[in-house]
């Protein structure tokens, strides 16, 4: 694997809220190469969506901290200007957001708006030059007859069209690094399939480095090549896709593949849960913050457990939990297949 | 009624809406077909799940059975009684048999009243209960939901999406019904929330003899808690039966490649399958 493009180190991101403080993302760090897809995954308040935006500064206001760094090819963006964020931004990093509804202007033309974003950034590219590349990038992403769709305003497209528009006006400068934050969750199934083979492939062609933000596993499975499992602002595990798939290590990675009902298995009598709620991030717990909710807790959790590369092969695979291996691979052991125990 | 018998009969149900034309007459000009004669039975203390993309005219299925919308044509059996085409008058005693959970648990609930008005009101406005014995008849089912009786004197702004989401259940059980049409329940709702709430409608399900019409777009979900299930496409019901066989071995093209599209969280098999694909292009 390639020298990370993109790389994050010890991000921590908190909010003066009206409630109190809270950390929102606390220690995060990873890297994404060219050609990898990495996918973040988590819950509401689990800090993925923060993440994300932090890294295109998206999270600046005067209540919040942000700490560590975020390097874009060596170039420290975390302390960065305004204006030098505005070069990174669209140019550098694309982002692709969940609602394609909301991230359209609905009364700007779809190719209008691409046109806007090409020029915003080279403002010697002439107009038709701009219209003929937009309707290039519709071509690409799967607009069928790009050159009449150009001139059709967002309400004229379907959902899948929509977000498909979103990917080209992503890629309208040709940035090296793309951001999808829960990209196919407002889509139908057939639609998400189409969007995911769409991310795939233009991840190949053009060597991105993918960063991929879900809550869904069955998504990760399809496209990534990496996954960090989030949970209250802290990584608690990290590691290629098979590895964190067929030998998670952490309970909360458990409760997740356990709790999904799968379309391709025979259904069990009762599906297993993960208990409670995730915490506020106002009053977390001391220690490990899944602790709350954990079958497995002993008195080693209330200290924060460190994020540990723990097994003799895998130096990339890490998590945050106290149990040694051995006890791990039985206490994961839920009838046969992975999962958390019900809480008695 | 025993166990078995079908609670609901729904034949040739349509509900057409008009698209209208022109500036001071208004002129129909053509109908969106969004329920275009669907047919099903449910049997009583069973689970229909009802599945299909957007627009596919699955909710307004249900809401045109329930006649929270007029049905354009139709029969609509409740335990043998005709209901469709009842005055809302008619329909009331009859409402309280049939409640309906709804996807948004930020939406579907008051944010002004308190989760005991909220969960209580069903009971008052039938005259089941007041006072003290109101309030003692919501504690008990908020506790049957897995909330406590002391949420009664909060507001739904201090609670969780899943939280939120068991005062819906705990209202619409309130008044002990025998169908419960539960549209995209948890489809709002966290992973590892989702688990819990589609156990919960298991439990009361036992607990209740209830008759559930669950309406989902995540046909795993659906099939975990259906005894069958109807596929939706374009406002017609294109396969319709027992839960396993229809996930398992799918007669219709449509369902195929409803089944294709869900991803598999497993990537050994999800290779294996888009490898397949591949082969078969």
């Amino acid at each position: 694997m390639s020298e990370p493009l993109l790389s994050v180190e010890d991000l921590r991101v908190g909010f003066t809220t009206e409630g109190g403080r809270l950390q929102a993302v606390d220690g995060v760090s990873f890297g994404v190469a060219p050609g990898e897809v990495l996918a973040i995954v988590g819950e509401s308040g689990s800090g993925k969506s923060v993440t994300a935006q932090t890294i295109l500064g998206l999270t600046r206001s005067p209540n919040a901290t942000i700490e560590g760094s975020v390097r874009l090819r060596g170039t420290e963006l975390v302390d960065a200007g305004e204006a030098e964020l505005r070069q990174v931004r669209g140019a550098q990093i694309g982002m692709v957001f969940q609602d394609p509804m909301t991230s359209l202007n609905p009364v700007y033309r779809v190719g209008g708006q691409i046109v806007e974003a090409i020029r915003a950034h080279g403002s010697d590219t002439s107009k038709e030059a701009a219209r003929e590349r937009a309707i290039e990038l519709l071509d690409s992403v799967g607009i069928v007859d790009a050159e009449r769709r150009v001139d059709d305003y967002p309400h004229e497209f379907s959902g899948g069209m929509r977000q498909r528009a979103m990917i080209a006006m992503a890629l309208a400068l040709e940035p090296e690094v793309l951001i999808a934050d829960e990209p196919t969750t407002a889509l139908d199934v057939t639609i998400q399939a189409q969007i995911l083979r769409l991310l795939e492939g233009l991840n190949r062609e053009r060597n991105l480095a993918t960063i991929l933000i879900t809550h869904d596993l069955g998504v990760v499975a399809e496209v990534a090549d990496r996954v960090l499992v989030m949970y209250a602002g802290r990584v608690v595990e990290e590691g290629a896709l098979d590895e964190i798939f067929y030998d998670p290590q952490h309970p909360y990675t458990w409760g997740l593949l356990g709790s999904l009902s799968r379309i391709d298995r025979p259904r069990p009598h009762r599906l297993p849960q993960i208990s409670g709620a995730p915490p506020s991030l106002i009053s977390l717990p001391e220690g490990c913050a899944f602790r709350t909710r954990c079958p497995h807790e002993f008195a080693k959790c209330s200290q924060q457990p460190p994020l540990e590369a723990k097994l003799a092969d895998g130096a990339g695979h890490a998590d945050r939990c106290w149990l040694d291996l051995e006890r791990k691979r039985e206490k994961r052991q839920v009838g046969g297949r992975i999962g958390l125990e019900a809480p008695s | 009624m025993a166990s078995g018998d079908p609670l609901i009969e729904v034949t040739d149900l349509v509900k057409h809406f008009p698209i209208k034309s022109g500036l001071l007459i208004d002129r129909e000009v053509d109908q969106v077909r969004a329920v275009d004669g669907i047919s099903f039975n449910v049997a009583s203390g069973q689970t229909l799940g009802l599945v299909g993309e957007s627009g596919s005219g699955k909710s307004t299925a249900c809401r045109a059975m329930l006649q929270l919308l007029k049905p354009t044509s139709g029969s609509v059996r409740f335990e043998g009684q005709e209901i469709s085409g009842l005055s809302r008058r008619e329909m009331r005693p009859l409402r309280r048999q049939m409640q309906m959970i709804f996807q948004d648990p930020y939406a579907s609930l008051n944010p002004r009243k308190r989760v005991g008005q909220i969960v209580g009101s069903p009971l008052q406005l039938q005259g089941i209960a007041s006072g003290a014995e109101l309030r003692k008849q919501v504690q008990e089912l908020l506790e049957r939901v897995g909330l406590s009786s002391e949420h009664y004197d909060r507001y739904p702004h201090e609670f969780s999406g899943g939280q939120r989401q068991r005062i819906g259940i705990a209202r619409a059980i309130a008044l002990k019904p025998k169908l419960v049409v539960a549209d995209e329940p948890v489809s709002a709702l966290d992973v590892s929330i989702q688990a819990q709430i589609v156990n919960l409608l298991d439990d009361l399900q036992d607990e209740l003899g209830l008759t559930y019409v669950f309406v989902a777009h995540d046909i795993g979900v659906v099939r975990h808690v259906s005894d069958r299930i109807a596929v939706m496409h374009d406002g017609k019901i294109v396969e319709e039966g027992n839960a396993d066989q229809v996930c398992e071995r799918p007669a219709d093209p449509y369902t195929k490649k409803l089944l294709a599209a869900v991803p598999i969280p497993d990537p050994r098999e999800s290779r294996a399958r888009r490898q397949a694909t591949l082969r078969s292009a």
